[in-house]
Formats: C-alpha cells, sequence, structure tokens
C-alpha cells in the first residue's frame, strides 16, 4: 500500500516570526499512501509546520516539493486544486451554512459553473453540475455517518460532529494528500474511536495519504505508520511509533519517562 | 378545505434536483407566484376604477429599483461580507452610464440598461481593488473613498454627465414604441426586479454563490478549499455594481433626468440601513428592508398628517413640532426595530413561517 514514490517532500524549511524561529531546518518526506503523524510538545511547531506545507505561512528558507512540484511559494488556494486538502485544530467551518454547503464548498475547484451560468443555472448547465456534484458529496456524508444533520446549520452543532464535518468538507477535495491538525482533541472515547476509524478508511481505501498531528498516543501509536516528533522548531525524531516509544530523547522532550525506568537509571 | 398538499409538518423529496430549488416547499412557491400576479394586476386601470393610486404606483416603482439596488449591496455586505460606503455612487454611475451611452451613442434605451450594469461592474471592480487587501473599517474607509471620487467625477465630467446641469435621460422604448407614463414602466422595473431577485437566488445555490458565502463565514478555510480570495472578494463588488448600475439606470429612464446630487453618502446609509432592516444574506430580505425603508416615512406622513387634522392641529406646538416628530419617530422605529428583530424581516417571516408550520399544535 505504501509506495515508495514521496508525495510530500519538505526540505530544509526555516519559519521565523521576528526573533522567533518557529522552524529551524525541518526536513522530512511522506510516501505515497503513508499515514504520517507529527507530534511534539504545545509550541512545537506543529501547527506551523501544517500552515507551511497548505500555504498559510512561507518559510523563509528551505523548499516543500507536492507530487514533485515546488509549491513553496503557492497560495493555498492553488495548492488545494493541486489536491491538497486540510482541517484546523479550532474549528473552521462556515458557521452559517448548512452542512451540505459546507461540503459543497469543499467540491469548488472540481466545479465549473461560475456567476453567469450560475446565475441561470437552469439554462447554463450549472444545474446539472450541481446535482452530479450532490452526489458525490452525499458518498461522504454516507461514509462519514452525518447524513442525518445534512441540514442543519453547521455553527449550530456539537463539537465532535463539527470536528467530523470539517473532515466531510477536506475530504469533499478529493485530496491526494489530507493534512489534519489535531483531529481528535476535545473528543470522548467513542468518538475518539470513530475518528480513527474514518482516518484509517480513508488512507486504505479511498488511498489518500494522511499527515495527522495527534496529541493522543493511544491513537497515534495504533494507527500511524511512521512518527515524527518536534521540539522547539527542531526535527527530533523520524521513526515507526515503536522506535519513537523508545526514545529517550523523545521521552524526555515530550512523552514523559516512566518512574520506573527513571528508578532504574539511578540505580545504575 | 385545506388540501394535503397546501403545508406539510414534513417534507419528503425523491430527487436531489427537488431538494435544491429555490422555494424550500411548494407552499412558498405559490406565495411568491400570487405576490407576483397581484404587483402585476396592481397597476391596472379599468374605466375610472384603479387598483393602486398614482402616489403608490410611484412608491411601488421606487421600491423596484431601489430593491435591485439594495439586493446587490446585500450580495456585497450581507453574502460575501464586506462592507461598502459607496454604493450610491454606483448606482448613480449607473444612471449616467445609460443615459450617456443613449444620448451620445444612441445606443436604445432597451440595451442601455443592461450595458451601464455591466460598465458599473466593471467600475466596481476597478474600486474594488482595495479589497482585496483590506476588510472591516478599513474597507469602509476605502470605499467611502470612492463614494467622493465618483460623486467628484460626475460634478466635473461634463462630457458624460452634463456636469452641474444633469443629464437627460430617454423614455424606455421597446421595437421603436415609447413606453411612458408610470403605468407602462412599472412593468419594466417589475421585470427587471423578478429577473434580478431569480439570478441572486440561482447564484446564491451555485458554485460561485457559495464560495462569497464562504469567504464571509471562515476566509482563511476559504482559501485553504480552494477559493481564489483576491477574485471572490473584487467579484462580488463587480456583482453588487452591476445590481447598483441596473437600479440606476432604471431610475435615470423613469425620471428621465438625472442630477449629480441625488447620488450622495445618505443614499448609501439608506441602502445599508435596508438590508440591516431586510436581513444582511437574505435576498429576499433585501426587498422586505426597501419596502419598509421606503414606506415607513410616508406611513409617518400620513400619520402626521391625520394628527393635523384632528382637534390636536389646534395646538400650535404641535403643528409645528409634527415634521420634527415624524423624523424622530421613524429613527425611534429604526433603532428598535435593531434591538428587537437584529436579524432582519426575513428572519421574522422565516419565524411566522415555523409558527404556521405545525398549527394548532405547535408542540
Amino acid at each position: 500500500m505504501t509506495g515508495q514514490t514521496p508525495i510530500l517532500e519538505v526540505n530544509d524549511i526555516s519559519l521565523r516570526f521576528g526573533g522567533v524561529r518557529a522552524l529551524s531546518n525541518v526536513t522530512f518526506d511522506v510516501k505515497k499512501g503513508e499515514l504520517f503523524s507529527i507530534i511534539g510538545p504545545n509550541g512545537a511547531g506543529k501547527t506551523s509546520l501544517l500552515n507551511c506545507i497548505s500555504g498559510r505561512y512561507s518559510p523563509q528558507e528551505g523548499s516543500i516539493k507536492f507530487n514533485g512540484q515546488e509549491v513553496t511559494k503557492m497560495t493555498p488556494n492553488h495548492r488545494a486544486e493541486l489536491g491538497m486538502g486540510r482541517t484546523f485544530q479550532n474549528l473552521a467551518l462556515f458557521a452559517h451554512m448548512t452542512v451540505l454547503d459546507n461540503i459543497m464548498v469543499g467540491r469548488h475547484h472540481l466545479m465549473k459553473n461560475n456567476f453567469l451560468n450560475g446565475g441561470l443555472y437552469w439554462f447554463g448547465g450549472a444545474q446539472k453540475e450541481e446535482l452530479l456534484h450532490r452526489r458525490e458529496a452525499e458518498d461522504i456524508i454516507d461514509f462519514l455517518e452525518i447524513s442525518h444533520i445534512r441540514k442543519s446549520v453547521a455553527g449550530t452543532l456539537s463539537y465532535g460532529l463539527r470536528k467530523r464535518v470539517e473532515l466531510a468538507r477536506a475530504v469533499a477535495l478529493r485530496p491526494d494528500l489530507l493534512l489534519l491538525d489535531e483531529p481528535m482533541a476535545g473528543m470522548n472515547l467513542e468518538e475518539k474511536e470513530d475518528m480513527a476509524r474514518y482516518i484509517c478508511d480513508l488512507n486504505e481505501e479511498w488511498g489518500m495519504t494522511v499527515v495527522m498531528i495527534e496529541h493522543d498516543m493511544g491513537v497515534v501509536m495504533d494507527i500511524s505508520e511512521r512518527v515524527m516528533v518536534l521540539d522547539f522548531g527542531k526535527n527530533i525524531a523520524e521513526g515507526l511509533p515503536d522506535e519513537i516509544m523508545k526514545n529517550d530523547y523523545v521521552k524526555r522532550a515530550y512523552l514523559g519517562v516512566d518512574e520506573d525506568d527513571e528508578a532504574e537509571g539511578e540505580v545504575a | 378545505m385545506a388540501g394535503y398538499n397546501m403545508m406539510r409538518c414534513g417534507e419528503f423529496r425523491t430527487t436531489y434536483e427537488k431538494d435544491t430549488t429555490i422555494f424550500p416547499t411548494p407552499m412558498s412557491k405559490k406565495f411568491a407566484i400570487l405576490g407576483v400576479l397581484l404587483c402585476v394586476i396592481a397597476p391596472l386601470q379599468i374605466g375610472e376604477f384603479s387598483f393602486v393610486s398614482d402616489t403608490l404606483l410611484t412608491l411601488m416603482i421606487q421600491i423596484g429599483y431601489l430593491s435591485i439596488g439594495a439586493l446587490g449591496l446585500n450580495i456585497l455586505v450581507g453574502f460575501t461580507g464586506q462592507i461598502s460606503l459607496g454604493h450610491a455612487a454606483f448606482f448613480g454611475f449607473g444612471a449616467f452610464a445609460s443615459a450617456w451611452m443613449n444620448n451620445d451613442f444612441s445606443i436604445p434605451v432597451f440595451f442601455s440598461i443592461p450595458l451601464a450594469g455591466v460598465l458599473t461592474m466593471a467600475v466596481g471592480m476597478i474600486f474594488g481593488m482595495p479589497a482585496a487587501r483590506i476588510k472591516g473599517l478599513y474597507l469602509a474607509i476605502a470605499t467611502l473613498a470612492s463614494q467622493f471620487i465618483l460623486e467628484d467625477f460626475f460634478a466635473r465630467a461634463d462630457w458624460f454627465t452634463g456636469g452641474a446641469a444633469g443629464a437627460l435621460a430617454n423614455p424606455f422604448e421597446i421595437f421603436g414604441f415609447a413606453i411612458s407614463g408610470d403605468r407602462s414602466y412599472y412593468y419594466v422595473v417589475l421585470v427587471y426586479m423578478i429577473a434580478m431577485y431569480i439570478l441572486a437566488a440561482n447564484l446564491m445555490r451555485s458554485r460561485d454563490g457559495r464560495a462569497f458565502i464562504a469567504v464571509r463565514d471562515h476566509y482563511l478555510s476559504a482559501e485553504v478549499m480552494g477559493i481564489n480570495l483576491t477574485w471572490y472578494r473584487v467579484l462580488s463588488f463587480g456583482i453588487s455594481s452591476f445590481y447598483a448600475g441596473i437600479a440606476g439606470a432604471l431610475f435615470a429612464h423613469y425620471l428621465q433626468y438625472v442630477s449629480v446630487e441625488s447620488f450622495n453618502l445618505l443614499l448609501s446609509i439608506q441602502f445599508i440601513g435596508m438590508i440591516i432592516i431586510g436581513g444582511l444574506g437574505s435576498v429576499m430580505g433585501s426587498l422586505m428592508g426597501t419596502v419598509f425603508m421606503v414606506l415607513l416615512p410616508e406611513i409617518m406622513q400620513e400619520a402626521a398628517s391625520i394628527i393635523t387634522s384632528t382637534s390636536w392641529g389646534n395646538i400650535p406646538a404641535i403643528t409645528e413640532g409634527i415634521n420634527f416628530m415624524k423624523e424622530m419617530v421613524i429613527g425611534a422605529a429604526i433603532v428598535l426595530f435593531l434591538i428587537f428583530e437584529p436579524d432582519g424581516l426575513a428572519h421574522r417571516w422565516r419565524m411566522i413561517k415555523a409558527y404556521w408550520k405545525l398549527y394548532p399544535f405547535s408542540y
């Protein structure tokens, strides 16, 4: 399933805000079809890194390649057209639109009708196109099990459902690469299990490469194929989940040191 | 007998097509058609009898073209979330442009009205450029500049507007057949109004309309969804100006004289008042707000003249103060309205519909 061709190559990027170095010389790549997680303590630069990839920030140094194409200076909307979808840590739904419309916005770059034939609706082919994409949107709604709320206004939904709608909206882009910023934050166990299942399905059945930031180590270690650890804007470790769990450096920086280990260390 | 298909407590649709109609229920569609029919027969005269008086007809025409302008502003402010204080200037530009094209290039009025819309759209997009960079109150001030720049242009560009003397506009004609008189011109305005409202309703249920709302609700995630912010912000100015231009052109050929002073900041503010009262982000709300803003002063005027005609009219303080009181009451009505109905008339209408949906068992 996981190929060897990298879909995303991040090469030596550095991001500064005035004197603050948010990211320094971060290099990694994500293979096609992979489920890749980024972990690290708060303020380590995880979201900044995701923002660099999706185009919100532009790094002062280094380059980002997506599907072999240089995207470092590209606008976010252009990157979306190339097949990059993302969700946000703090909910970023279109609060006054219905769930269905939110998802249909995700279809934006795949549709062609504009204000001219959109205004004429019945005569310029807009209606036909809208209905075609509605069908696609319904597939996503079915998959994420949100059919009961498709006509609800997004701003009125509960937190867990909003997170799910946000995922649906990102999936509607039909991205090759899906960037998820803390998809499970603030969820209960059941919702987390559901979300993990959706992410795995998207990765395995829908063939999307997933890059995920997540704090729940249980989930991260269970579902991801490779994990990268950021600390103070630096890439301190990268590898299989098991290796990361055992890495002393990572333990000190983020995961925490077991009391047993510590005791052993003192004895030795 | 109320038929079973009149009002339903639940909706059952079997195709996506039926799920994406402009009117949410068959009943609301019937209501709209009924409303249009009433508007069509309203100005008819049968012998001496007429449904509406000349005064009322004038008001209806006024509501017609102003509501097109208000709808344009609502697309910009209510749907795309950008403020504009220069809407009256674009309204005026449309008025002058149509008269100018008709007078100087002898383009028939029939074509000069839509062409004026297109020309205003181009001007609006140029003045909308700053919107690509600035937002909120800063954008309000930038659009204020467009109001003053255009007003100054109207006063100076003799070749375009006739300068201080103003411009004459010919009456509307179709196939060399002049449409003069309020009762005929009313239909021109009505046709335009219905067409423009349908266009807007369609726009809002298709791709670009959704993009506008997405830009309003969360521009950062809109951009990540593949929406080109700069283009849609400028386009929104363009479409809004297109509506303003059409409205202005209809206004010009209605009065048949366009003067520079008519398109001041006050009119811009009145447009904003219309859409706030009607409901931001609602197509029909634009019409409701216009009706409210046009009729309120008239109703107050009526009330004032009724008061002065009673025995109260003998009290000097009242006869002298009644005009000031009228203005104050209009102001107070708007303030009270905003306090008790901040979401506009469109929202109140939805509430009324929701109430009747379950009547008489509203639990």
